[in-house]
């Protein structure tokens, strides 16, 4: 198995799982709408007070992007594991970490991308300011694919149960945390006006760690749900 | 094969482990109870009172060796969680599931006694501390272990989940550790007057160890009463418990 065939493993299964979702089109929308309607909530609970608004923003944000991903997080293995395709995915010649890759990124890219798109839109309806949105991109940029790296160890290990749901967020939201942290702490410091270059690297750091450990457990627990 | 070794590789055999536990148990509960015993006298009735806190100090030897155990025996449940994944060891399978629920209520304890003391020190039950606030997220990790624990119904797999939720918890309890003490600077919080850990008087410092090491043999004692009865339920069918039920 060379290291060509390898790429085009992961290229073929990343666009497989694009095509895939594309047609379904009710998991790339459903999370994002989730995402809006939560944002949409905070305002109506605490009152329109602009500026008490504008001092959560950075948090309110952050903590419905976290809640949108881990709802979508099912999605990553669960038809796949229903049909059977996981099973054979796993049987193939390749390491299962990097088709576990592939899985990640390409939910990354129908669930994250788009919260990353239309953050900055909820961020100015809550009164951020300017300064504060290339940072706000820039941290769910490197924040939402560890949560879809870390929350696939979750989904993993449970994807054999047949009500997954409630139990994936009591493993996973406590290790969401440290992005959660540096992500809405970034942000908040950002709109002040002062350089947020420790908080980006930290998570740079993170998704680092991610991408290189987060495919090993995953794949660990994959096999583990399929015995 | 030197004689450690051997021991180390007929503890994996569970006739033996559950002949060698029964006889140890008994001397254990009594080492474990005279130093609790011997701790709790040290630190209630001997140690003086503090010259700031007063006596409300004393929960030091009940919140200490709590908070040390939370994190010790998450360590325990990794390492097992390891070997069981690494060498399918049935003991240490069932060494990592039965110490989740005993760690949880360790946890509980520190936090419980730690607000205890925080009201009087502080002036509030609870603040956002950096250390607080990992305590709650390991208790959220021992949470989560049990829960995944209870939900799969074949527990041999179940352990193996648990065995890598345990193993990704450990390496993320550094991460979140530091990631909460950071944002606990960063937040400047409520100016809380943290106690710099004056050296304390060798008078109040060797209760805390009684106590230290007697939370510790609790831990065993508690965690191989637990192996054994798992044991028993997954060896219900095996020949050397019907000859144990038929002896007695």
């Amino acid at each position: 198995m060379n290291q060509r065939s390898l790429f085009r493993a992961f290229l073929f299964l990343l666009k497989r799982d694009l095509i895939i979702s594309f047609r379904r089109r009710s998991e790339v929308v459903n999370p994002l709408l989730f995402f809006v309607i939560v944002i949409t909530l905070f305002p109506l609970g605490i009152g329109a007070e602009s500026k008490e608004l504008q001092s959560i923003a950075p948090g309110v944000i952050w903590v419905a992007a976290l809640l949108a991903a881990m709802l979508s997080l099912d999605s990553i293995f669960r038809s796949d594991f229903e049909d059977g395709s996981l099973e054979q995915l796993l049987l193939s010649s390749h390491p299962a970490t990097v088709l576990v890759l592939a899985k990640v990124t390409a939910h990354w890219l129908v669930t994250g991308l788009p919260l990353v798109l239309i953050a900055p839109l909820l961020a100015v309806l809550l009164g951020l300011p300017g300064e504060a949105l290339t940072t706000l991109i820039l941290t769910l940029l490197l924040g939402t694919p560890v949560l879809s790296l870390v929350g696939a160890i979750g989904v993993a290990l449970t994807v054999g149960l047949r009500r997954g749901g409630i139990i994936i967020s009591l493993l996973v939201l406590p290790l969401y945390i440290p992005v959660l942290i540096f992500g809405s702490n970034a942000v908040q410091v950002a709109s002040t006006g002062l350089p947020v270059d420790g908080q980006l690297s930290m998570l740079s750091a993170l998704l680092a760690l991610a991408l290189a450990l987060a495919p090993l457990p995953t794949a660990a627990a994959l096999r583990m749900s399929l015995t | 094969m030197n004689r450690l070794l051997r021991f180390y590789h007929q503890l994996g055999s569970p006739p033996y482990f559950y002949r060698i536990s029964g006889r140890l148990l008994p001397w254990f509960s009594l080492l474990c109870f005279g130093l609790i015993a011997a701790g709790l006298w040290g630190g209630l009735v001997e140690a003086p009172a503090d010259y700031q806190q007063g006596d409300s100090f004393r929960i030091i030897y009940i919140h200490v060796p709590s908070a040390w155990m939370s994190l010790f025996i998450y360590m325990v449940m990794a390492v097992c969680g390891a070997i069981s994944l690494i060498w399918h060891m049935k003991l240490a399978e069932i060494i990592s599931i039965s110490s989740a629920p005993i760690g949880a209520s360790f946890t509980f304890l520190a936090l419980a006694t730690g607000s205890l003391w925080g009201k009087p020190m502080w002036g509030s039950w609870w603040v956002w501390d950096a250390r607080l606030t990992s305590e709650l997220i390991l208790l959220f990790l021992y949470f989560g272990v049990i829960a995944l624990y209870a939900a799969i119904e074949d527990k041999r797999t179940a352990t193996r989940a648990v065995s890598i939720l345990a193993l990704v918890g450990v390496v993320n309890i550094p991460i979140i550790h530091y990631s909460v003490e950071w944002w606990h600077t960063l937040h400047q919080g409520p100016t809380i007057t943290k106690f710099d850990k004056p050296s304390m008087h060798i008078s109040m410092l060797i209760p805390l160890l009684y106590m230290a090491v007697g939370f510790k043999l609790y831990y065993f004692v508690v965690v191989l009463m637990r192996s054994r009865g798992e044991l028993l339920r997954r060896e219900a069918n095996s020949k050397w418990v019907n000859d144990l039920l038929e002896s007695k």
